[in-house]
């Protein structure tokens, strides 16, 4: 196990007992009763996976049960991983010595300024030579641009901002300048965005252009941070930044909370967007890479 | 994304039309409609059930097997039994010593310090004296963007990076003593519930300052966790509020429904937007309304009505009903609009508006409208009919158009015309457009 699924459990403690106990005595009674599968099915819409699929999933574990003395938990554990099937990815980054570009983008308070510190941090373990450049595309909140900034000092990198109020895109422009002389890898860092302010949505796909003019191509990764204790707004948010950018994957942050972030079947039956990192604390470190059997361990813990 | 609830529940009752009587099966299958609307809408799943049980009793009990509309006697049912478990009207924060003080508590991330702006510029606007007081100490640059927004909305920032956060808020509160501000906001680092440590940090704040408020800070967007975090913080440090955060999206809400089910801490204001005016009072049977997806109507006519004119409203109102309204009117109306703010804005809080917004109503079409309109001489707008085809042409020119654009506008007027003179008609019954104008 790696640590973050022993981060998670020691995190998990607290609430286990309940939810064990509720599916202890699923277990113990032999064949499934009406009431257990409803157990089941609160189980997982207690871990934000919406009572659309879990009512499937419950569904079609009652139609798989049949065969035997089957292990029910096992069993959904298992119809829970088929749907999770090609979720995990790395990130993407370019190895014929041109620059790489990760946009990063997400509602209001997700952790992108985090995130983004945490994966240049593993890039920078793993090579210390590597050139990394944070462009400060959050020209709105107010100290945002410092936010990064102490981060950029922290691992290593170079810092490309305007003033606050500044056109992103124009802050992006320069950005794909310094990474085109400099090589490496950029990664920008977007304001956060309620998927359904307009304007707002526009200018991060402007972003995006901005990048693809200069470069030639799309951003290598388009990430959607996702804050696990989203509810089921969250496949909102997946639908709309999707059909904005054309997401390359999902981060999902804030693991080591008791929130399981269980949207992110349902965003991946709508979407199939991978699941590259999550991301379980507040230190540098606190990043994995997504394990979809730790994570469906994790939604029955 | 959803349908609505009552959408979905008026099929529902409609299919069953006919069968004569409703059965208990019926009222059964409703009840599955409203708990899945609930669950989507992330009200905790136990909250949920407690709520069936109690829908259920009432719809059985009651006049909804009669009913010739049963489907609006049932959302009847859940909006009163959802708006009665979200408690009484708001009630504005309590802080009657001098200083007093408020804390805000919260996830990371959860908008605390846009939060504890909002309410230093609205307790500013009421002609107190604030103090921010950065006790955020762990996030990179969270004290510079406490202090910048300080900056923005005129109100002083308190900080010490030497101290720890709960000598930090006494420290914060002997100074606002000090410099005469009567009343100051700590902002506190966000964190987990379960953190152990952090949470005896904000035991040991609270405890250091005795704050008359204290404010659990929610994301909107919340799931099934809402209930978790508030009932750990309730614990801990007896919470007297709760704000409601990026409440402008689309997210339903469900979490505040929780919050107050389980705590029975009342729910004081939502944050609508990343400006710092952003602060909206809580009104339980809009929230409810939102968490059935019925839309947020509500809010909006009470914009509209600051924003017009009683008087004319009813004038106007009497001009529809006589089939009098003019070109002329359907310009103020127009301009009137303008004032409420963008039109994206304004769907958000029309049912299915959200979705609405920005893709298929277009601001530059409302732009092109407005222009038409001025083109005209008074007298083409008070008299419509007089507009022929070189007058047309005059007005296209005028205002950037063509004429099929013209022609467009003057289409959508007499539909709009003859739409509203059915609105008119119905008062009492159709009350939305009315109320709208502000006429009551």
């Amino acid at each position: 196990m790696s640590p973050w699924f022993d981060r998670l459990k020691a995190g998990l403690s607290k609430t286990r007992n309940g939810l064990t106990g509720s599916l202890s005595s699923i277990l113990r009674g032999g064949g499934l009763t009406g009431a257990d599968l409803e157990a089941l099915e609160e189980v997982l819409i207690a871990a934000d996976v919406g009572a659309k699929v879990a009512i499937e999933l419950v569904k079609g574990l009652s139609g798989a049960l049949r065969r035997g003395d089957d292990d029910p938990i096992a069993l959904l554990k298992e119809l829970i991983l088929e749907r999770l099937a090609g979720s995990e990815r790395p990130l993407s980054l370019r190895s014929d010595g041109s620059p790489s570009v990760v946009l990063v983008a997400g509602v209001n308070g997700t952790g992108k300024t985090t995130t983004i510190a945490k994966i240049a941090s593993l890039l920078r373990a793993a090579d210390p030579d590597l050139p990394i450049t944070f462009a400060a595309a959050d020209t709105f909140r107010a100290a945002a641009i410092e936010q990064l900034s102490i981060w950029a000092e922290r691992v290593g990198g170079d810092l490309i901002g305007h003033r606050p109020g500044a056109d992103p895109a124009a802050v992006v422009f320069d950005a794909v300048d310094h990474v085109i002389k400099r090589g490496g890898v950029l990664f920008i860092d977007t304001a956060g965005r309620l998927q359904t302010k307009h304007n707002l949505m526009e200018e991060l796909k402007k972003i995006e252009r901005t990048v693809q003019k200069k470069l030639g191509r799309p951003s290598d990764e388009r990430l959607l941070v996702l804050d696990a204790t989203t509810g089921q707004n969250g496949i909102a948010q997946a639908e709309r930044f999707h059909a904005a950018i054309d997401l390359t994957g999902l981060v999902l942050t804030k693991l080591d909370s008791t929130a399981k972030g269980g949207v992110v079947l349902a965003i991946r039956e709508a979407l199939g967007l991978p699941i590259l990192f999550v991301g379980v604390g507040e230190a540098a470190e606190d990043l994995d890479a997504f394990s979809a059997r730790q994570f469906v361990e994790a939604l029955f813990d | 994304m959803f349908d609505s609830l009552s959408e979905r529940l008026t099929s529902l009752f409609n299919r069953l039309r006919g069968k004569g009587a409703l059965t208990e099966d019926d009222v059964s299958s409703a009840l599955r409609e409203i708990r899945l609307s609930l669950l989507e809408a992330d009200v905790h799943y136990k909250v949920v059930k407690e709520l069936i049980e109690r829908i259920r009793e009432r719809a059985i009990g009651s006049e909804v097997f009669d009913s010739l509309t049963p489907g609006q006697q049932v959302l009847k049912i859940v909006r009163d039994e959802l708006a009665a478990t979200m408690g009484e009207e708001r009630r504005s924060l309590s802080l009657e010593s001098r200083p007093s003080a408020v804390i805000l508590v919260g996830l990371q991330g959860s908008g605390k310090t846009t939060t504890a702006a909002k309410l230093a510029a609205s307790l500013k606007k009421d002609g107190r004296k604030p103090l921010l007081v950065a006790c955020d100490l762990r996030r990179p640059a969270a004290v510079e963007q406490l202090e910048r927004l300080g900056e923005g909305i005129g109100v002083p920032v308190f900080k010490d990076l030497e101290l720890s956060p709960p000598e930090a808020a006494r420290a914060g509160l002997a100074a606002a003593a000090d410099t005469l501000r009567d009343v100051v906001i700590v902002d506190t680092a966000g964190r987990l519930q379960i953190d152990e440590d952090m949470m005896a940090e904000i035991g040991e704040i609270a405890a250091s300052i005795e704050p008359e408020e204290r404010i659990l800070v929610v994301d909107a967007m919340t799931g099934q966790e809402a209930v978790n975090v508030a009932v750990a913080f309730d614990e801990r440090i007896d919470l007297t509020g709760v704000i409601l955060a990026k409440a402008d999206g689309d997210a339903r809400g469900g979490a505040a429904l929780s919050i107050r089910h389980v705590t029975g801490v009342p729910i004081v204001y939502l944050g609508t937007g990343e400006r710092v005016d952003r602060l909206e009072p809580f009104h339980p049977k809009r929230m409810a309304e939102r968490i059935l997806g019925m839309g947020d109507v509500l809010t909006l006519i009470e914009r509209a009505e600051e924003q017009f004119d009683g008087e004319r409203a009813k004038d106007l109102v009497k001009r529809i009903r006589d089939d009098r309204f003019t070109l002329q009117d359907f310009l103020e109306q127009l301009e009137q609009m303008r004032r409420l703010g963008p039109l994206s804005q304004l769907l958000e809080h029309l049912p299915g508006g959200a979705n609405l917004a920005g893709s298929e109503v277009d601001e530059m079409e409302l732009r092109r409208t407005l222009a038409i309109l001025r083109a005209m001489t008074v007298e083409e707008r008070l008299n419509p009919s007089i507009i022929g085809g070189s007058r047309k042409k005059r007005i296209a020119r005028g205002s950037g158009t063509k004429v099929r654009d013209v022609n467009r506008v003057l289409s959508h007027f007499e539909a709009a015309r003859r739409a509203l003179k059915s609105f008119g008609s119905r008062r009492g019954k159709g009350r939305f457009p009315a109320d709208l104008l502000g006429a009551r």
